[in-house]
């Protein structure tokens, strides 16, 4: 299939880039129709798991709540620091006052869990459409709650968000509550964006090897002690899907320092070397700093190299991760990108991302399920990365498969994961190969 | 509002799914924002199906809202019934589409698509799922019945049925319909139609060609059942053949419906499970406290077998089902308890807390609860988790279902003759309590704290006397005593004594109030 078949009938929509005027128009496939993706309140997984202090309730129905429970895959955690307030018939026909409902349930809730120091609601699908006014209701018991617990809000319903935009919504929630940082301080560097403990920490190592004092983290591991944010902030996105949250932090005067995505060898340096330069830290000290993270990331990968050299892949519309993995795949392990799906593209965000694309790439935005379908059965790859709706269901019909959930889940990001993202591409395919049933 | 953390059913448009996936050629149109699509991965990770659910979704937008959704609706419904050419559609909405009140139904009749249509009306803030399959069903089977159906008369031909309720995503439905088949075969009895699972639209309209209906599971065929019997004038079997004696009526009404002689299925060689019980390792079994709470049909189902099959004593019964409360409710009269009708888990635990069972049986969430309890357990109802779709062929229905059910059960426990063990040597480190059974590898830790306090020498502690929870006083060395009786009994001891103590009225117990409860409780 080439790409006009693919963009026949489809030409209205073709868009060409509005984004940076640096960057080459390339065509994109803007397509609508059924999604198989989460909504955005998916993002509380991992979101609560970060934040140990925080507690997400989601105010929706009884789909919402069956929606977490099976995203979360397995019941693990006794009490989960989310839950969900379900909205009822008496709800819905003003028999009670939703306002009043939910005092009630968010009283109770703080009286069971003292722990709780920032709680969250969590708007739905439901509750957008019925126009339930979730920031009025955090501000009112808020002003009951505080300073003890603080309450936010956001959306994560469906009918706004994808998968990760939940994560935005929640971050850019908490960019105004962030302390203010004096316009005449010193230069201090946020990283943004929900990172494994474990990754987080070895950014932080790197940085103050290389002599930036002061790093924040938005989220920080408890939602109560937020790093300042102000003129003088510069910050680093370790995440692609921030659109909104870095637009409140430039409305809080934060500057963004443009950089590749933190994957693999060159997204890492790349993205270390750009806040060392913002810092004004010496070229020779950051070349040192991160040559020794540099030369087990290459050696690691060269390992997993020739499992992934030339085979084919396309990305189904997830997580908004596909451009810079995409690109990692591409550059680091000679890969040939087939389609990139991604539920929206942030153009000025990823634009040194698809500056690295090669020509022929289909770039995909938005999505039509069965028309994607049909040009991945067209296609073949070798493995198609999507969600856990379809995965069975595509190796049924002899395609491999990666399961773009775990990519969210999983310690990817960084010099001493980059095997690691590169073998859940790898392991898939060397799977495939040594079953002979 | 209801505070939920863990849900026992979904939604009742998922109820639709399990009936929509379970069937052949049959597409649902559902009117729903993205996010829904989660559901999808219920029948494709848990239940491992190579195939999607013949489920399109309209996937509108809040920039929609008030603009074209039912446009959106439409062109879904006309691409849907173009590409997979079903045989019938469903259409129906979510929660969110309830709320926008687009009226598939309305719509998608003005569209003249060249197949029926089956409006869905389930209101998603009212009820749940195994309501949502059950309605759907129904309206199915209402809508595509061909009513002018008449049987030919009975003489020189086998009986025929009607095998109702298996769905997709149902606990152990591939392998209940299995066993059911092997017993209809045994009696000469011909399968007319098996549905949901399996059936296409076109074999529902014959459904009005069988003698009799088996309402395999009340949940989801019931409903429809009753719609059959009025219609057609077919009788249903209602008894659900879990366990020995509930296969044996079964066998007994089918054959008396069908005019068929009940023997040879009844003399089925397979059977293991009575010998099994009754054999001297089970004798450890009597009356072992077991708590159970499911679905109501295995819910109920199990405590019969508990009590009449295993010797064990049912000390707590429930469903999450109010629909079927009833039975439930009269089943736990029988076990001599209150029956617990509740969809919230945290009064599920704390039920169990208060019960102190010695093996709970439940679904995927007692499971959770037990494991943190420290208490055996065994899974006998949905909600399920991909577990419970073994590889090998796993029925809870007719004797193999029950061979099924007594390894289940009791393999949890620990084993007959290890028990002795255990009490004989329960001095030697090597039989400590906290080791448990030896072929569970892995046991949820004791609370520290609980252990710290018996463990520690009489003098350490200020007081003689340690008052509990519910402000009964235990003196340490009746504390102590309570600790060299066996684990798994031990909790049953502490609860009767204080019992006993409150009885009669002393306010603390101590060795010779231990002694007294014991004697008074013997049997």
């Amino acid at each position: 299939m080439s790409v006009a078949d693919i963009l026949d009938g489809c030409a209205a929509e073709l868009a060409h880039d509005t984004g940076p005027a640096i960057a080459p128009a390339r065509p994109v496939l803007r397509e609508r129709g059924q999604r198989e993706v989460f909504c955005g309140l998916t993002g509380i997984i991992w979101l609560h798991r970060k934040m140990q202090d925080a507690f997400f309730l989601v105010v929706g129905s009884r789909t919402c709540a069956h929606l977490l429970q099976s995203a979360a895959g397995v019941m693990i955690f006794a009490e989960p620091r989310f839950a969900t307030a379900i909205m009822e018939e008496r709800d819905l026909a003003g028999m009670v006052d939703a306002q009043d409902e939910l005092d009630r349930v968010v009283n109770r809730l703080l009286e069971r869990r003292p722990d709780i120091k920032t709680l969250f609601l969590v708007g739905s699908c439901p509750s957008e459409v019925i126009k339930l006014d979730l920031a009025k209701a955090a501000q009112r018991l808020g002003a009951v709650h505080m300073p003890r617990v603080r309450i936010l809000n956001y959306s994560g319903s469906g009918i706004e968000t994808t998968f990760t935009q939940g994560e935005d919504a929640c971050l850019s929630a908490l960019v105004p509550v962030m302390p203010a940082l004096a316009a005449d301080a010193p230069k201090e560097l946020l990283i943004v964006g929900s990172l494994p403990d474990i990754v987080e920490d070895q950014f932080l190592r790197l940085f103050a090897e290389m002599g930036i004092a002061k790093v924040g983290c938005l989220p920080a591991r408890n939602a109560r002690d937020l790093p300042s944010v102000g003129p003088g902030t510069r910050y680093l996105l370790a995440q692609p899907f921030l659109g909104e949250t870095a637009m409140a932090l430039e409305g809080r005067g934060a500057q963004r320092i443009e950089a590749l995505f933190p994957f693999g060898v060159d997204g890492t340096s790349d993205w270390l070397r750009a806040a060392a330069e913002a810092f004004g830290i010496d070229r020779a000290l950051t070349e040192q700093v991160i040559a020794p993270g540099r030369a087990r990331a290459a050696r690691a990968l060269a390992n997993l190299r020739p499992q992934l050299e030339g085979k084919r892949i396309t990305f189904l519309p997830d997580s908004q991760l596909e451009v810079p993995l995409a690109r990692f795949l591409q550059d680091e392990l000679g890969m040939e990108l087939v389609e990139v799906g991604t539920p929206y593209l942030h153009r000025a965000h990823l634009a040194r991302e698809l500056d690295r694309f090669g020509p022929n790439v289909r770039l995909s935005e938005g999505q039509h399920l069965d028309r994607q379908l049909d040009r991945v059965r067209a296609d073949r790859p070798d493995i198609t990365v999507c969600g856990l709706g379809l995965a069975n269901p595509l190796e049924g019909e002899g395609l491999t498969t990666k399961w773009a959930i775990e990519l969210v889940f999983s310690p990817i990001h960084g010099f001493d994961q980059a095997a690691d993202l590169a073998e859940l591409f790898a392991r898939p395919l060397r799977r495939r190969d040594m079953l002979e049933v | 509002m209801q505070l939920a953390v863990w849900t026992y059913e979904g939604p009742p448009h998922v109820g639709a799914m399990r009936v929509a996936t379970a069937m052949e050629k049959l597409h649902y149109v559902l009117h729903a924002p993205q996010g829904d699509t989660y559901a999808d991965l219920l029948f494709t990770m848990i239940e491992r199906r190579g195939k999607r659910p013949p489920v399109t979704y309209t996937t509108f937008e809040a920039r929609d809202l008030g603009k074209d959704t039912a446009q959106i609706f439409q062109d879904a419904a006309r691409e849907a019934v173009a590409r997979f050419k079903p045989q019938a559609i469903i259409v129906g909405a979510s929660c969110t589409a309830e709320l926008i009140q687009d009226d598939p139904a309305g719509l998608s009749e003005a569209m003249g698509l060249p197949c029926p249509v089956i409006p869905l009306e389930l209101p998603s803030y009212q009820r749940k799922e195994n309501w949502g399959a059950a309605e759907t069903f129904y309206q199915i089977v209402r809508t595509l019945a061909d009513k002018s159906v008449v049987r030919e008369p009975r003489e020189g031909r086998a009986a025929r049925v009607n095998i109702l309720g298996p769905t997709a995503l149902g606990f152990r439905h591939r392998d209940d319909l299995v066993e059911i088949r092997k017993i209809l075969a045994l009696l000469g009895v011909e399968v007319n139609l098996v549905a949901p699972l399996g059936a296409t639209p076109e074999d529902i309209t014959r459904i009005g060609h069988a003698d009799f209906n088996i309402v395999l599971y009340p949940e989801i065929a019931d409903e429809a059942a009753r719609w059959l019997e009025k219609t057609f004038d077919q009788p249903a079997v209602r008894t659900v053949p879990i366990g020995v004696g509930a296969t044996r009526s079964f066998i007994a009404d089918v054959a008396e419906l069908a005019g068929a002689d009940p023997t040879p299925a009844l003399g089925d060689t397979s059977s293991r499970m009575p010998w099994w019980s009754r054999s001297v390792d089970s004798t450890y079994l009597t009356s072992k406290r077991v708590f159970i709470f499911g679905d109501a049909t295995h819910a109920v189902a199990a405590a019969r077998i508990a009590r009449e099959e295993l010797g064990f004593e049912v000390c707590g019964l429930g469903c999450y089902s109010r629909e079927f409360a009833r039975e439930v409710r009269a089943e736990a009269a029988r076990c001599g308890i209150e029956a617990l009708i509740t969809d919230d888990h945290l009064a599920v635990e704390d039920a169990i807390a208060a019960a102190a069972p010695e093996l709970v049986l439940g679904t995927q969430m007692e499971r959770h609860i037990a494991k943190r309890f420290g208490i055996p357990c065994a899974v006998i109802s949905s909600p399920v988790h991909v577990q419970d779709f073994p590889a090998r062929h796993s029925p809870q229905m007719g004797f193999e279902g029950a061979n099924v059910i007594f390894d289940t059960w009791v393999h949890p426990l620990v084993m007959g003759l290890e028990e002795h063990l255990l009490t004989m040597f329960r001095e030697d480190f090597e039989f400590s309590d906290e080791a448990g059974a030896s072929h569970h590898a892995a046991h949820s830790p004791r609370k520290a704290s609980v252990q710290a306090v018996s463990e520690a020498p009489v003098e350490d502690i200020p007081s003689s006397a340690m008052a509990d929870a519910d402000g009964t006083l235990w003196t340490v060395e009746a504390e102590r005593e309570l600790k060299k009786i066996p684990f798994f009994v031990r909790g049953k001891a502490r609860r009767n004594t204080e019992n006993f103590a409150a009885a009669e009225g002393r306010r603390q117990i101590d060795l010779e109030t231990l002694y007294d409860a014991k004697a008074h409780y013997a049997r």
